[in-house]
């Protein structure tokens, strides 16, 4: 046993914050960012961005599944049989799903409700399973950590930045888990209270979530001309 | 020793130790927010109720409200006969308080079916129930020194169940106010049963006794009498979906009203 364990300790122990490491932690952000740039996890972009509390709520429930799975699959990794490794990251993510919507159901019933079925899709996302395959299987619990926390933060900031937007523009207010929501255009501003303002229903629907993504990738592929694509 | 982590035996033991760990953590995590959640649940049914007779509740004020407007809540059996009735607190733990009578279990598990066997006869229908021993829960509220009857509603929409509650004033026949709900009906289209424009459409509406039916919803843009209320346009099953558990379910009702009304009238 100790001459098969020689190679490992041999190496030189890496920094959990090396240079290569933080590199796990900024690139989901920007360079590949699971929504923007790798267009994974839309389905729920869509779907829950019409308010900023729902989408905070659902980007801490993401978090929490991505850094759960991540490091119990990365921990598991040596033990899982080859043929049956999807099945059990499946399992692993699943588990940590019924959990959160247990747990949002006993503490946060209203939000828990908005969200539905949105929170068991969660295991369907493909950022989840995706990083899992591509990178805790083959990578220590430590790094398998940061992956999730960037990946899972690269995904959280597209869904706040999308929520905030379409909720500014759709109802005039923004909400937070907890305070409620928070109206700040007094009601004599609106149509029909006698004033000159109206919301614009156009971004409560989901086709204005697709776009305001879109505006998204425009920017950050302007600032970021490696993203772009050949043709 | 090596282990071989392709074999059957590994894949299998592996397979097993892991059902048990996860089993073993959920069925953990279920059960220690099972409080937790079924006051959420009844403080959603509170509210609901509330909201039928106009009473608008949030999750902190729901127990408050429903204690001080709900005076009485009695469950009846099929044939309309008083079962039980009380005037305590609301105790979830107790199987026979009316509150506990968990209308939509009751619903998937007996009456859908006895529905669909009746197949619009409704004297099918009514005897199955009463052949039953199905409950049905009432909340008699009181509001503005006025008597108002809850009463639970079931049924079936397009996609999914639909529910809600209807409150009938003093003369158990004029409605007081209504609410719907529904779990996955097409968003736009039959999911506008519960929005305002709707539900507002059946107050101060009456249920015809003399029959056939107690109530319709009508389709598209009929004329509309103080017995029915017109549907929701391209909600068309959604709309029959109400009509029918309100045709039911008061049913069953109105022939306790009618004894109650009988002793209230020799008093």
């Amino acid at each position: 046993m100790s001459t098969e364990n020689s190679p490992a300790t041999s190496q030189k122990k890496e920094s959990l914050f090396s240079k290569k490491n933080k590199k796990l932690l900024s690139d989901p952000l920007n360079d590949s960012n699971p929504i923007t740039v790798q267009v994974l996890g839309i389905c729920s972009a869509l779907a829950i961005t019409v308010q900023l509390q729902q989408a905070v709520i659902m980007s801490l429930s993401v978090l929490f599944v991505m850094i759960g799975g991540n490091v119990i699959v990365s921990l598991m990794r040596n033990m899982v049989p080859d043929r049956i490794r999807i099945i059990v990251q499946l399992v692993v993510v699943a588990s940590l799903v019924i959990i959160v919507d247990e747990v949002l159901k006993a503490f946060q019933p209203d939000i828990s409700e908005k969200l539905s079925v949105f929170v068991g899709l969660i295991i369907t996302n493909c950022i989840i399973m995706g990083r899992l395959e591509a990178f805790a299987l083959g990578n220590k619990p430590g790094p398998s950590f940061l992956d999730a926390i960037g990946n899972g933060m690269g995904y959280a900031w597209i869904l706040l930045v999308v929520s905030i937007v379409r909720e500014i523009f759709g109802s005039g207010a923004i909400s937070l888990p907890g305070m409620g929501q928070v109206k700040f255009l007094p009601t004599s501003w609106f149509i029909s209270e006698g004033g000159l303002y109206e919301n614009n229903n156009l971004m409560i629907l989901p086709p204005m979530a697709l776009i305001t993504v879109g505006i998204i990738i425009w920017i950050q592929r302007s600032r970021n001309q490696a993203l772009i694509e050949e043709n | 020793m090596t282990i071989n982590k392709n074999s059957t035996v590994y894949t299998f033991g592996f397979s097993i130790v892991m059902v048990i760990v996860v089993g073993t953590s959920l069925a953990y995590t279920s059960l220690s927010l099972k409080d937790r959640q079924d006051a959420n649940a009844a403080d959603k049914k509170m509210m609901n109720i509330l909201s039928a007779i106009g009473v608008e509740a949030n999750r902190e004020n729901a127990g408050e409200l429903f204690a001080d407007f709900v005076i009485e809540r009695v469950s009846i059996d099929g044939s309309g006969r008083q079962v039980n009735t009380t005037v305590s607190p609301v105790n979830s733990k107790d199987k026979t308080d009316p509150f506990s009578i968990e209308v939509m279990k009751d619903y998937r598990a007996k009456i859908k079916s006895a529905v669909k066997a009746a197949d619009g006869d409704a004297l099918a229908l009514q005897s199955a129930l009463e052949s039953s021993d199905l409950q049905f829960p009432l909340y008699r509220c009181s509001k503005d020194n006025e008597d108002l009857f809850v009463v639970p509603l079931v049924g079936s929409g397009l996609w999914g169940p639909i529910w809600g509650f209807v409150a009938l004033k003093d003369d158990m026949k004029t409605i007081y106010g209504a609410n719907f709900d529904h779990k996955t009906e097409t968003p736009g289209l039959g999911a506008e049963i519960k929005e305002g424009f709707f539900t507002d459409k059946f107050r101060g509406k009456k249920l015809n006794t003399a029959g056939p039916l107690l109530f319709s919803v009508l389709k598209g843009g009929a004329v509309t009498d103080e017995n029915s209320v017109d549907g929701i346009t391209g909600g068309t099953i959604t709309s029959k979906g109400v009509d029918e558990m309100i045709n039911r379910t008061l049913a069953v009702y109105l022939r306790y009203f009618e004894s109650e009304s009988q002793t209230r009238a020799q008093k």
